[in-house]
């Protein structure tokens, strides 16, 4: 009871930071559970495993949990944790303010889950929210969404999207104001540089979801007409809101996977990072252009020509910072003497898989293209190469990596090998032949699909790469069990890294440093191990 | 000693502004959101009231509430002086100004609710004037508790020049609420009547 007691009302961030994922990944395992009944539906044509209703509520819950409570959750909590260990600070500027957002994020997570209870409200039993992850007007207005189920999920995001913006705030302020004598803003870690880019944007995109959902519920409650197309509203109105926020929402999620990799890829290359300046600069660049291309999601609506142009420039524009980014990464493995430990492994895939999902990217990007493939599985794999090929793996990566200095016990990298071999195949086995489903014609949110239109391999190739993704997250779920009172001691700095967080012993103490470290260069530890060549001459 | 405490100031100095800094920007997104909604459907509206039938000026709300923007800043500058009872006559002026601006909002939606028939879902003109309009009177609303807890705690004597700063925190906030209605005013007054 008092431990419990001690984890409830505690400001301390990395215990925030460990809540938030561990958050993260229980919500990972429900919306995996969700993602895997739908494979099991779509296995073979004209299955009735699931009804068409069910099926509709369970692709709006596994969108709307792996963007807001799973990607979301664990982004901040590394970010948490990490951070302020980063930059050689005791913990955030605003411990309680911390606290507070972790609370509202979870509790925001519970409501969108209480509709399983309360979502038909007063006409019947429970029900999940039914009308996709962007909740397209007018299938949200009273007439069409009875019930409840719509208002939990505004609501459950809303409530949510204060505690991500709160935390947003406070950790730019940390950023901003806390850092250890002679961290400089150019001698941060890349995984700060990116992080502070990422909150800037969800300072700036959250907030247009929130405007628009609170318009929708006056529409729902109030009798407001913001998206009632019968009392003189527009509904596209609602797909220009949404994709503001929706578009910098997937630069949210994916610029902590780059994060990552920016601190694994060197360490385990045994080169610093190649081209930190221009990582910057283009990670920069991103959170900017990224402002600008929200309506490439809105091709097939009929926008005019030159809307269609300007946004179909803007897209691929993005692809040109981004395109730098992996040839920093490339640069820094290139002469380097690569570790092939799993944390390097699941980057490695990630670098192949993002790649693809890049250049799915720039195809659908061009308008003409993305009329033909909108709504269709191509743009299903296109998102989920980015966000699982992209973004999860990274996550994977980073687990891997930083749960020796959270807990002080190393996981097991046999387990870790075949953690990754397992899911890099089913992951691609599962979304490598949706690209050739999509192009087949299969629409995205189709309960099921009829023999002889050419689906059925596709389907089927698909649901099998399933059970090797889910082998691969058991042994995660077992090496962490396992590692916590098994694995062998880590040590402060099992991987032989550069930065500060190593400096301190695993798991950190409750007040991270002793003293306040001083640095001189962007490798802080290695300058300590190195007092005869140390960066500082040469930066 | 000196390089210890220009650390400390470092560490602790600036926090609430550049929180406070980073709430503004994240306000102003939003409220650009809504003013976007009512620049859209200008004009839009499916039946009457229109905006240039029922909609007057409110010239005094509007200067009383740009006149606090003032009041509040010579009450944060009475602080740093340590002139407290400046600072509560200043500041409780602030809270005034901003009580007048709300009443007036008020008499101005009664009369639009009862003598012109205008409500949120009569059309898009009630939907976009009432969410914009109450959104930014929300935003004063809050202002004048977080004004008002302040005043108790001066009145109580526990604000002194220490607090100059968190005070100036505040006070941005305030200057945010109107530039907000400068914004408001403009479009909603000027731009779409």
């Amino acid at each position: 009871m008092g431990a419990l007691h001690g984890w409830v009302t505690t400001v301390d961030h990395k215990r925030l930071g460990v809540m938030y994922i561990l958050a993260g990944l229980l919500f990972f395992v429900i919306a995996g559970l969700e993602a895997t009944a739908m494979r099991i539906q779509l296995a073979v044509p004209n299955n009735d495993v699931l009804s068409p209703q069910v099926f509709n509520r369970l692709f709006t819950m596994h969108g709307t949990t792996m963007v807001f409570l799973v990607g979301m959750p664990i982004i901040i909590g590394m970010a948490n944790y990490l951070i302020p260990l980063m930059i050689g600070a005791r913990d955030l500027a605003f411990p309680r303010l911390n606290a507070f957002g972790f609370w509202m994020f979870f509790f925001g997570a519970l409501l969108l889950y209480f509709s399983v209870l309360g979502g038909d409200g007063l006409y019947g039993a429970g029900s999940m929210p039914d009308v996709g992850w962007f909740a397209y007007a007018p299938l949200t207005g009273r007439a069409f969404s009875r019930g409840n189920s719509t208002d939990y999920w505004i609501v459950g995001l809303l409530v949510g999207g204060v505690g991500s913006l709160t935390t947003a705030a406070n950790l730019i302020t940390t950023i901003f104001t806390m850092r250890c004598p002679g961290m400089t803003l150019g001698r941060m870690p890349l995984f700060v540089w990116l992080l502070l880019v990422v909150f800037f944007q969800m300072l700036l995109a959250l907030p247009p979801l929130s405007a628009a959902q609170i318009m929708l519920l006056f529409d729902r409650f109030l009798g407001a007409h913001f998206f009632n197309t019968q009392g003189g509203g527009d509904a596209v109105l609602w797909q220009h809101f949404f994709w503001i926020f929706g578009h910098p929402e997937v630069y949210i999620l994916i610029l902590p996977g780059f994060a990552c990799a920016s601190e694994i890829i060197p360490v385990f290359s045994r080169k610093p990072i190649f081209g930190y300046a221009v990582m910057v600069a283009a990670t920069i660049a991103i959170g900017f252009i990224s402002l600008g291309v929200w309506a490439h999601h809105m091709f097939t609506v009929g926008m005019s020509t030159g809307a269609n142009a300007f946004f179909v420039f803007s897209t691929m524009l993005i692809a040109v910072p981004t395109g730098i980014k992996i040839f920093n990464w490339l640069g820094t493995m290139w002469g380097g003497r690569i570790r092939f430990a799993t944390p390097m492994l699941f980057c490695i895939g990630f670098l192949f898989q993002f790649l693809c999902a890049g250049l799915t990217g720039v195809m659908l990007a061009a308008a003409p293209f993305d009329w033909q493939l909108s709504d269709s599985y191509f743009v299903v794999a296109h998102f989920h190469f980015v966000l699982i090929g992209g973004l999860l793996f990274t996550i994977f990566a980073a687990i891997y990596y930083w749960f020796p200095k959270v807990t002080g016990r190393m996981l097991s990298e046999r387990v870790g090998r075949w953690h990754f071999w397992l899911f890099a195949f089913g992951f691609n086995l599962t979304f490598l032949p949706q690209h050739v489903a999509g192009v087949l014609g299969m629409p995205r949110r189709i309960y099921t699909y009829d023999a002889d239109r050419g689906l059925e391999l596709w389907n089927a190739l698909s649901t099998a790469g399933v059970p090797f993704q889910i082998a691969g997250v058991l042994l995660l779920v077992l090496n962490m069990a396992w590692a916590l009172r098994n694995g062998a001691p880590a040590g402060d700095d099992p991987w032989d890294a550069w930065t500060l967080e190593w400096a301190t012993t695993s798991p950190p103490p409750a007040y991270n440093f002793e003293t306040i470290p001083t640095v001189r260069s962007r490798r802080p530890l290695w300058d300590l191990k190195h007092p005869d060549d140390p960066d500082w001459k040469h930066e | 000693m000196a390089a210890q405490a220009h650390a400390h100031a470092r560490e602790h100095g600036g926090r609430g502004r550049i929180g406070m800094a980073c709430m503004i920007l994240t306000e102003s997104a939003l409220f650009s959101v809504f003013v976007a909604a009512y620049v859209f459907y200008i004009g839009k509206s499916l039946v009457g009231p229109y905006p240039r039938d029922v909609l007057g000026l409110p010239v005094w709300a509007t200067v009383a509430l740009l006149s606090s923007s003032i009041s509040v800043t010579l009450a944060v500058r009475a602080l740093r002086r340590d002139a407290r009872s400046a600072f509560v006559l200043w500041w409780g002026i602030t809270i005034a100004l901003g009580a007048f601006f709300l009443v007036a909002t008020a008499v101005e939606w009664r009369a639009l609710i009862y003598a012109h028939d205008l409500t949120i879902w009569t059309n898009l003109f009630g939907t976009t004037f009432y969410t914009l309009v109450g959104f930014h009177a929300g935003h004063v609303t809050i202002g004048l508790l977080l004004l008002g807890l302040v005043l108790v705690f001066a009145l109580t004597g526990r604000v002194r020049a220490a607090h100059a700063e968190r005070v100036e925190v505040l006070s941005w906030y305030w200057h945010f609420v109107d530039v907000v209605w400068v914004v408001v005013f403009t479009v909603v007054y000027v731009v779409g009547r």
